[in-house]
């Protein structure tokens, strides 16, 4: 076996992510629940707007969809036929198998160039790698430069959201660290201050960037070329500055045709944040002149979901966190409870298939309610595929044993008519006779914020006997 | 035809007024119903919770009883949603080789998309119900999304709504709009209890809708979401009663 030099924080523990105690957690704080609750849900309110002025919408998602499926069903061609466009173009391109090969082809590509310092931009292919930990236990100083990302990596956070990383974060707190780390004035929470600050900031790291990373919205097959989407333009900037690109994409990212990005830029900015196109659309189809461009290839789990009968379509998505913004669970629990770089309802359908004990909780982090569902805008039928993981959460035994005991009994009273009858009004009786303080505690999780429902005297089976003797038995 | 009503084992447990309100509106508007006995449960509450293997007894003895009806009236957008798509996996059982669960998945409806589209709104309106009093609507997530008893805020395209259709038939009814429309209410069956932070967080945000938009009543298409609210409301001595969209229409609505 390999000696691991370092340990990918999505694999370094197998301690099982508790969603709802993380949930409880975030939850005692009533007041940033609701702030965290409402700048989410404003974002879902502007891709209502967004989408709606869209006339074709729906009819956009179907496309985008289908295309998906098609390039993921012949995802072998449009790979072979990106990676032979792509090194016509003078790219040079690299295959990943997993993480690991990720971050060492990443190392072998710098330090053959010479290169200490990286500035990295949209690319949470590389959080879920665990790059940046990688490189710097290599000495390599990695500055993350999109904003939100930079603000929780001083902060040695992840990011909560694949779209807004510190959308967990209020000003203030923002302030405080740029107060400690980039000497701005105590108390400053001025967010055009802040902004200004973090520019000088990072200005200074591009200047002095020996290479750039980024990642990949779209690949396209056909060209050879990739667009990056930004809001800041500090993809391009590094693009433009750094002597070495390297462009990290997950394998699914690939497109066939360039006419495909006329459907998937349309919708993927009106479905994140609400803009009808991100203010960077970059399109990168060879190396500027001395420049070395790499594009690493990245499976990591990716073929073994596409080969899954019951989640491949999740790899259709084009990470736009619409499904975060409108799931009411997200918003009331935040991205870290998820303990996963990609979070909420997509990250609870693609992580259980890289280690599904360690994500047990995630697929019942939902209601089930379908909002991820409608809401997507590649028609990932996200709630389908949380109903099915669950169902292999328990194959595998990945649930406690009271919860097991309590399932199979109830199933028992539902198989047997009669004990159904008898258990239910032994149940009705107990609740009408108990003390209300006992009953809460017989109530349990249930009980202590909810009031049990008022126990009628009959049940309406018993109601129908003596009320329609004549109907059915 | 002779149709059959389903009534959820928390139906007929706790809420026994519910279905006989149903039940009398179906009566009334003519429709020849039976409730069979036999089958308490459609199988979501397990399946849901993971346990669908275990639970698939359940859903085999609902195909069972239902098999037999022509038409399966669901007084639950959220068990229809699952007897629809989950019915059609009871193949070869008990001997037979036929096709009775996906019949019976075919066959199934809820009680609000059965008087809306097969009865119609106007002899909906014969029943001259009136309840006088404004209410918010809170539409099941799955017989919304599921059923598609109403366009969903997700989706673009004609704005249309089944509920409020029927409940437009009410007379004194106002219907209160709230600022999210149809956000989830955090029951979510197991969830309630597996999650209870946030589902307690999503009920006492959805009842503030409710309460914020002055309505003095809730009305549902489903008594799970209603269980959860009310127990809510009641704890919290919101006085806000809840009604399923049946007992509206039956006439046993009242105002606090």
């Amino acid at each position: 076996m390999t000696q691991r030099a370092f340990e990918l924080p999505v694999l370094e523990s197998h301690e099982p992510v508790d969603h709802a105690a993380a949930a409880a957690a975030f939850n005692a704080d009533v007041a940033r629940t609701d702030w965290h609750d409402e700048s989410l849900w404003f974002v879902r309110v502007k891709r209502d707007r967004a989408a709606g002025a869209v006339p074709e919408w729906e009819a956009l998602r179907a496309r985008a969809s289908s295309i998906k499926e098609h390039a993921l069903t012949h995802l072998d061609e449009y790979l072979v036929q990106f990676e032979a466009n792509a090194s016509k173009n003078g790219m040079q391109v690299h295959w990943a198998r997993d993480a690991d090969e990720h971050n060492r082809i990443v190392h072998r590509i710098l330090s053959d160039a010479g290169a200490r310092r990286l500035v990295k931009s949209k690319s949470m292919l590389t959080e879920e790698c665990g790059l940046n930990p990688y490189l710097e236990s290599h000495g390599i100083e990695v500055v993350d430069t999109d904003l939100g990302e930079r603000i929780v990596q001083l902060r040695h956070e992840g990011p909560s959201h694949i779209v807004m990383p510190a959308i967990h974060l209020r000003k203030e707190e923002v302030g405080d660290t740029f107060h400690e780390h980039l000497g701005t004035p105590a108390g400053l929470s001025d967010a055009t201050a802040l902004a200004h600050a973090a520019r000088e900031h990072l200005r200074a790291r591009f200047l002095a960037a020996d290479a750039t990373l980024t990642g990949i919205n779209f690949a396209v097959a056909e060209t050879g070329g990739f667009v990056v989407c930004t809001n800041e333009g500090n993809a391009d900037l590094g693009m433009a500055l750094a002597p070495v690109h390297i462009a990290s994409v997950g394998i699914e990212k690939v497109i066939p045709r360039a006419e495909d990005l006329g459907v998937f830029l349309r919708l993927l900015a009106r479905s994140g944040t609400g803009q009808a196109v991100t203010v960077y659309s970059s399109h990168v189809h060879a190396p500027r002149e001395g420049q070395a461009l790499h594009v690493v290839l990245v499976d990591n789990g990716r073929t073994r979901q596409l080969a899954r009968e019951e989640f491949w379509t999740s790899l259709k998505c084009i990470r736009c966190g619409a499904c975060m913004n409108t799931c009411p669970i997200y918003r009331r629990s935040g991205g870290h409870s998820y303990g996963s770089t990609v979070p909420g309802p997509i990250g609870s359908v693609l992580t259980p298939g890289l280690d599904l004990e360690r994500y047990a909780s995630l697929p019942f982090a939902s209601t089930l309610c379908g909002s991820c569902t409608a809401v997507c805008p590649v028609k990932i039928d996200l709630d389908a595929q949380l109903f099915r993981w669950r169902q292999h959460v328990v194959e595998r035994g990945y649930v406690s044993a009271a919860k097991k005991a309590a399932m199979k009994s109830s199933v028992k009273l539902f198989d047997h008519p009669r004990l159904f009858r008898v258990a239910g009004s032994l149940a009705r009786l107990g609740l009408r006779i108990l003390p209300a303080p006992l009953a809460r505690i017989a109530g349990g999780p249930w009980a202590r914020a909810r009031e049990l429902p008022a126990p009628p005297k009959q049940s309406f089976r018993a109601w129908y006997r003596r009320n329609r003797p004549g109907g059915a038995r | 035809m002779t149709a059959a009503l389903f009534v959820p084992c928390y139906v007929d447990q706790f809420y026994p007024h519910v279905a006989v309100a149903a039940l009398t509106v179906l009566e009334r508007l003519g429709v020849r119903v039976d409730v069979p006995e036999g089958a308490a449960c459609c199988g979501q509450p397990s399946a849901n919770a993971g346990f669908g293997r275990e639970g698939h007894s359940t859903i085999e003895r609902f195909v069972d009883v239902y098999a037999p009806y022509e038409r399966i009236i669901v007084l639950s957008g959220s068990c229809a949603v699952h007897v629809r798509l989950h019915a059609g996996e009871v193949v070869a059982h008990g001997g037979r080789t036929d096709d009775a669960g996906a019949r019976v998945a075919e066959r199934t409806t809820e009680f609000c998309s059965f008087l809306h589209d097969e009865l119609g709104v106007d002899r909906v309106a014969e029943l001259g119900a009136a309840f006088a009093a404004r209410a918010a609507v809170h539409i099941g997530c799955h017989g919304l999304r599921g059923l598609g008893l109403a366009k969903p805020s997700e989706l673009q395209g004609r704005p249309f709504d089944k509920v409020r259709a029927l409940l437009g038939t009410v007379r004194g009814l106002e219907l209160a709009e709230l600022s999210r429309p149809d956000e989830c209410c955090g029951f979510g069956g197991t969830f309630a209890v597996g999650e209870p932070a946030v589902s307690v967080k999503m009920g006492r945000d959805r009842l503030r809708d409710v309460t914020l938009h002055g309505a003095q009543a809730v009305v549902s298409t489903d008594m799970s979401c209603l269980m959860h609210l009310d127990g809510l409301a009641r704890r919290e001595r919101l006085g806000l009663p809840m009604f399923h969209v049946a007992e509206v229409l039956a006439g046993d609505a009242r105002a606090r």
